[in-house]
């Protein structure tokens, strides 16, 4: 073992360690870029865990995404089942088989057949190996399960130091490998060799909790290299295993003010005018039939009029239900399903547990690449862990739809009981916009409500808002303020009454007002056509006055003429001294 | 060493009784594999003279012939005929266990 270590120690190159990407989803992100190349990485789990897929996954994207052929050398499925499991999982073996860039190798080992007398050694499974590698130029190699060959040879011996000798010897060969190994009881391996002849350790683990299974992978060692020390979930379905390193993500998301429109013009109003940031996290959280789905309906409707994408993610009721009943308060979703804008994925949150349902979200996000993803409603996964494990999974996805700058909706179900600033799921201090929804009952009646919890980064309304769904949508109502609060309702109704008589009784006022004053302007007019009249009747007087005046003046110019006429006939001398003076006679006069 | 094909039912015939068709398979001149021939040939001489053949593969040269006879120990001696196939590993050094292995004994 110490000539190995020496060994290994000369050999080792200069820079950092090469690593191969394993073409996992996931995997490559909590191992910083793969596997150790050229090196050996040992897989454990239990029965179940998807050992076999995770190899198989490893050759079949070597093979298709990094040109490295691969060999499976598989101790326990014969090749013809392998071929057939894993077309199920969506790998085509046979096809790569056909194409040369994967060879699938079955060892049969059957004790009984076999009779052990001295010393012997396996160099048939390194010449069989050997012969694999070197036919189709194999870089990487599966072997599964390899302590089979325990169960085949009684020598214990000999075969810790035939896997030792294989090990070392796989290194030499320069391929990656996997070698994969059943856990038993606490252990990586059944032997407990194998884990320390890897150079990377990873542990696949089922877990069951409240009747809820979760796969789970851990990085246990990587030798020379930074790795995620947290168990992460995986999920194995259609395309293989895939890994949410979600925690890996810090909290440096690049933020914009970019807005996204609540698709109520009143709503966005209350938020600082545009809407809801692109990236944030909105609540809407309220009792039971507030209507919480229909101001989802709402957003959604809006996004994708303005053509993004929505993922809505329904925990409570079926797709079919929530388009019925959205149809009500005249939003189809009909249309934008079928252009593909709109998609559901429909889930009981017991269904499975809350890594798996965060993985299936993670997986439908990474594939639809939505602007806006709904939950709907988040009350429920309390169901389905601890209200601790609920937080956890919520933060990682929020954290993770942030990094993306997807909106996230979430509803939640207050009880009636409770105070309604509590969410269930204890997620207040993550969300950026909380918008509550809440029934008013005043006057014997129950009305609609809500308001603006709270909202990160913007200015938003401190009113009270009701609301009323009719066909056209939620409609937010003017704010009424009456001696005990907002007025709601009928309470609103009469107070909108009240004004609307107000409003006719002040209209009527203004035109009797109006009458009342062309009344008084006739009569004034009236007045000033009388006194008119008098002053001209006295004008005319005047004037006839005047002219009688200058009549009678003419008349005695005449007369004084002819006088004259009459005198200067007498006196012609004293006529013409007295001209001098006649002015004076006139003023006399 | 190896007995040609076209001459098995012949021996059969001359025999009276089935033919023991051996196979060595060995991965070079090996101490182990050297023994392990040695070994061989003495037991087949003592307890089964005339009635065998061996046929040894040398899988440094033939690494193919690995997998048919699912080879992994090395040296394997297979007893091919008569059926069924019967495995014995190792140098061979225990004649009785090579002779419960060939089923040339009872346990």
């Amino acid at each position: 073992m110490s000539v190995s270590n020496s060994q290994q120690f000369t050999e080792l190159p200069d820079g950092p360690m090469p690593k191969v990407p394993s073409g996992i989803q996931g995997l490559d992100q909590i191992t910083d870029g793969g596997l150790p190349q050229g090196r050996a990485t040992l897989v454990s789990g239990d029965v179940g865990c998807g050992k076999t897929v995770f190899g198989v996954q490893f050759l079949v994207h070597g093979a298709l995404d990094y040109d490295e052929p691969g060999v499976l050398m598989t101790f326990e499925e014969t090749p013809a089942e392998l071929v057939q499991n894993m077309f199920a999982l969506g790998f085509d073996l046979k096809a790569l088989v056909d194409q040369r860039k994967l060879s699938i190798h079955y060892v049969h080992i059957d004790r009984r057949e076999i009779e052990e007398t001295g010393e012997y050694d396996l160099e048939g499974l390194f010449v069989r190996l050997n012969y694999a590698i070197d036919t189709i130029g194999a870089k990487r190699v599966v072997m599964d399960t390899i302590e089979s060959i325990f169960s085949g040879f009684s020598s214990e011996a000999i075969l810790r130091a035939e896997l030792r000798r294989l090990f070392r010897w796989l290194k030499d060969k320069g391929v990656t490998t996997v070698i994969t190994a059943e856990s038993v009881a606490g252990h990586l391996s059944r032997h407990g060799l194998e884990e320390f002849l890897s150079d990377c350790v990873i542990r696949l683990d089922r877990r069951l909790s409240e009747e809820v299974s979760t796969r789970r992978v851990e990085i246990v060692k990587y030798r020379g290299s930074t790795h995620g020390a947290n168990e992460y979930p995986f999920l194995i379905d259609h395309g293989g295993i895939s890994i949410l390193p979600i925690t890996a993500l810090g909290l440096n998301h690049d933020v914009t003010s970019e807005r996204f429109p609540s698709g109520i013009d009143r709503m966005d109003a209350m938020l600082g005018g545009e809407g809801f940031y692109r990236g944030s996290t909105v609540l809407i959280s309220g009792t039971a039939g507030t209507g919480k789905t229909s101001f989802v309906g709402q957003a959604l409707e809006a996004a994708c009029q303005r053509g993004e994408r929505c993922l809505y993610f329904a925990f409570e009721e079926s797709p079919e239900q929530i388009t019925r009943n959205l149809r009500s308060i005249g939003i189809d979703l009909a249309p934008w399903r079928e252009k593909g804008l709109l998609r559901f994925s429909a889930a009981r949150p017991t269904l499975y547990g809350l890594e798996m349902h965060l993985a299936q979200m993670h997986k439908c996000v990474e594939e639809f690449e939505p602007t806006l993803v709904i939950l709907d409603p988040i009350t429920n996964f309390v169901m389905a862990g601890t209200q601790v494990q609920v937080k956890g999974m919520l933060i990682r996805l929020i954290d993770y739809l942030k990094s993306r700058k997807i909106v996230s909706l979430f509803t939640s179900l207050t009880d009636g009981g409770d105070a309604l600033e509590q969410s269930e799921a204890g997620v207040s201090s993550l969300i950026d916009t909380w918008i509550l929804l809440k029934f008013l009952e005043t006057g014997g009646e129950r009305n609609r409500a809500l308001y603006v919890l709270k909202s990160r980064g913007m200015p938003h309304s401190n009113q009270i808002r009701e609301y009323v769904m009719t066909d056209h949508g939620i409609r937010l109502l003017d704010v009424y303020l009456g001696p005990a609060g907002v007025l709601t309702g009928s309470a609103r109704y009469v107070q909108e009454a009240r004004e609307r008589a107000e409003a006719v009784r002040y209209q009527q006022e203004i035109a009797s007002r109006e009458r009342e004053l062309e009344r008084q302007r006739e009569a004034v007019e009236r007045q000033i056509a009388g006194l008119r009249a008098d002053f001209e009747a006295k004008q005319d007087e005047f004037r006839r006055f005047l002219n009688q005046e200058e009549t009678r003046d003419e008349v005695r110019r005449e007369d004084r003429q002819a006088m004259a006429r009459l005198r200067h006939d007498i006196d012609e001398r004293e006529w013409a001294g007295r001209r001098g003076s006649r002015s004076e006679g006139d003023g006399v006069r | 060493m190896s007995i040609r094909e076209d001459e098995t039912l012949e021996l059969e015939q001359e025999l009276g009784g089935p033919l023991f068709d051996l196979r060595l398979y060995v991965a070079g001149q090996t101490p182990k594999c050297v023994t392990a021939f040695a070994n061989l040939k003495g037991i087949c001489e003592e307890h089964l003279e005339g009635k065998y053949r061996i046929e040894v593969i040398d899988l440094l040269q033939n690494p193919q012939l690995a997998e048919g006879d699912q080879i992994l120990a090395i040296p394997t001696l297979v007893r091919r005929l008569p059926t069924p196939i019967r495995k014995v590993i190792g140098d061979l050094s225990n004649t009785e266990r090579v002779l419960v292995g060939l089923d040339l004994r009872p346990l």
